[in-house]
């Protein structure tokens, strides 16, 4: 009978929802309940559950805000007179950087060292890369001496996250072409964190070429999923049209550099990536660095204590001028002291093992 | 996960009494409170310090500085500790070299947690001495390294399948100590 009712009437039923657009009533209100629970503007304490830290985009606000916290307290251990913990002892961090790099290969050669870890820098200049092995082949080999992190920076987009599948170890993006740099992105909100003692509500402009900067693209991911405003402006050729699509997450594309920054509480300048120019995309660095560059001038259009900051290597005069670059509002070194920051809480959060049964009262009896 | 309570063995006054007996000892074996230096561990360890250290100002007249440590970073069951150990900060202010401190903890259990803290400490600089205090000592049948309190606020000899329970008022709803136990397989 029950059947019958079901057979008859199923259609009309169905017929009935699609005339009143039922369905899309119901879909519409399952994705506003989606929306709803995501975590906005609420950071609840979550821990890193991850295998590897590949980019900004794929993380969750909590896990973002569970590095910082972690980061700060890693802060710390720098100031101190014996600056090194034993936490990692016994553990290998693998460098293995086939793109040249001073700072990041330094900074996380250092975060490890002082986890008591021992780093391996590899760059293919002297390794069998440039007897013309597979990254595949060369990563295998690495994994064969059980290394407990590999942090690989790379100049094709995507190459970390193709280790990543392949290898059991751990592995950090530090930079994989024009993609991702997610711990630069850290270290820039750390430093805008300590400084403004908050992300949320505030107004970061970003300034320089979008196009080739994995900087950019992470610390747009980072800051937007944070809750602040973003705002980029460069030259039209240097700023893709892709990221048109996250302006409804709070990114604002800029043709002045003066809209940009005007109210802004951090300004975030990029380098000109003179290797990365395979095509002619601003007629010179005199026109670039007159019209893109940063001057004091500009500063006058941010909010009143409005930092800068910029990931380094800097060109002089170019896209930041050097009373900018060595002024008071400069964070310059501050980013690089928060880098080691963070890459030790990275290396730290990925080199952890398997989970035992502890609850989290643990500690209440020893 | 549920815990039974077994037995309540201390209640606020008596904890309060505890400390205060604490620092009276400590006050005494060191001859005052001069190069006094008290250290918690963290968590429920520097909520004790800070009461001892007014205790010993009302007897002392001076109060001694009060660090805390964090001994995350220097446990040696990394891999074993599930729950993701979130690393908090350790402070330590002016310098320890030289000072008489007193490392306070709630439990001393396995020893190890002491091990690790004493680790941390003399990566901070030379004291002249580092002693012991907690408020509970589970006996020394559990120990796994070689370390003993030299102050004691209540001797509780325990079995391995319980758990003593310290509750602060900085961290829980109520002040005192007890002794709790998993529930046994029939319940599930």
């Amino acid at each position: 009978m029950a059947a019958f009712f079901i057979l008859a009437l199923g259609p009309w039923v169905f017929g009935l929802c699609k005339k009143l657009d039922l369905t899309r009533v119901v879909r519409v209100a399952a994705v506003q309940l989606l929306i709803d629970q995501r975590p906005k503007t609420q950071f609840m304490h979550t821990t890193f559950e991850r295998k590897d830290l590949l980019g900004i985009r794929e993380l969750s606000a909590g896990e973002i805000v569970h590095i910082l916290d972690t980061a700060e307290t890693f802060r710390d251990i720098s100031r101190r007179q014996v600056k090194k913990v034993p936490t990692l002892r016994g553990r290998t961090v693998i460098n293995l950087f086939f793109e040249p790099s001073t700072r990041t290969r330094t900074s996380f050669e250092i975060a490890a060292k002082r986890l008591s870890a021992d780093a391996v820098n590899i760059t293919p200049s002297n390794s069998s890369v440039s007897k013309g092995e597979t990254l595949l082949d060369t990563a295998r080999n690495l994994e064969a001496m059980a290394p407990d992190c590999i942090v690989i920076r790379h100049s094709m987009a995507g190459a970390p996250h193709h280790l990543a599948r392949m290898c059991n170890a751990p592995i950090v993006n530090a930079g994989d072409g024009a993609h991702e740099h997610p711990t630069q992105a850290l270290l820039d909100a750390l430093t805008i964190r300590e400084h403004k003692k908050k992300i949320e509500g505030l107004k970061v402009a970003i300034i320089g070429d979008i196009l080739h900067s994995r900087v950019a693209r992470s610390n747009i991911y980072l800051l937007t999923r944070l809750g602040a405003t973003v705002s980029v402006a460069g030259p039209g050729t240097l700023v893709p049209a892709e990221f048109v699509g996250l302006v409804e997450q709070g990114l604002r594309l800029e043709k002045r550099i003066e809209d940009a920054i005007e109210g802004a509480d951090a300004v975030i300048v990029l380098r000109i990536q003179r290797e990365r120019q395979d095509a002619a995309f601003f007629p010179s660095m005199r026109e670039y660095a007159i019209h893109y560059g940063l001057h004091p001038e500009h500063l006058k259009l941010a909010a009143p204590d409005a930092i800068v900051m910029h990931p380094g290597p800097i060109n002089r005069g170019i896209e930041i001028s050097s009373e900018i670059a060595d002024g008071s509002t400069s964070l310059i070194l501050d980013q690089v002291t928060n880098g080691l920051a963070v890459r030790m809480a990275v290396l730290y959060l990925l080199s952890r093992g398997s989970r035992a049964d502890v609850d989290e009262d643990a500690e209440s009896r020893k | 996960m549920d815990f039974v309570e077994k037995a309540r063995i201390m209640d606020g006054p008596r904890i309060n009494r505890a400390l205060a007996r604490l620092a009276s000892e400590i006050v005494e074996e060191n001859h005052g409170a001069g190069d006094l230096y008290l250290v918690g561990i963290r968590r429920r360890g520097v909520p004790l310090a800070e009461r001892m250290a007014d205790k010993i100002a009302d007897l002392e007249g001076d109060k001694p500085p009060v660090g805390m440590l964090d001994i995350t970073l220097y446990r040696d069951d990394l891999s074993m500790v599930g729950a993701k150990p979130v690393v908090n900060r350790t402070d330590l202010p002016g310098d320890i070299a030289n000072r008489n401190i007193v490392l306070i903890d709630d439990v001393l259990y396995t020893g190890r947690t002491i091990r690790a803290a004493m680790d941390q400490l003399i990566d901070f600089g030379r004291p002249r001495r580092v002693q012991l205090a907690v408020l509970i000592d589970r006996g020394k049948e559990h120990r796994e390294v070689p370390i003993q309190a030299d102050y004691i606020g209540k001797l509780v000899p325990t079995k391995k399948s319980e758990i003593i329970k310290v509750m602060l008022k900085e961290f829980d709803e109520e002040e005192g100590v007890a002794i709790v136990e998993r529930p046994s397989s029939e319940t599930g």
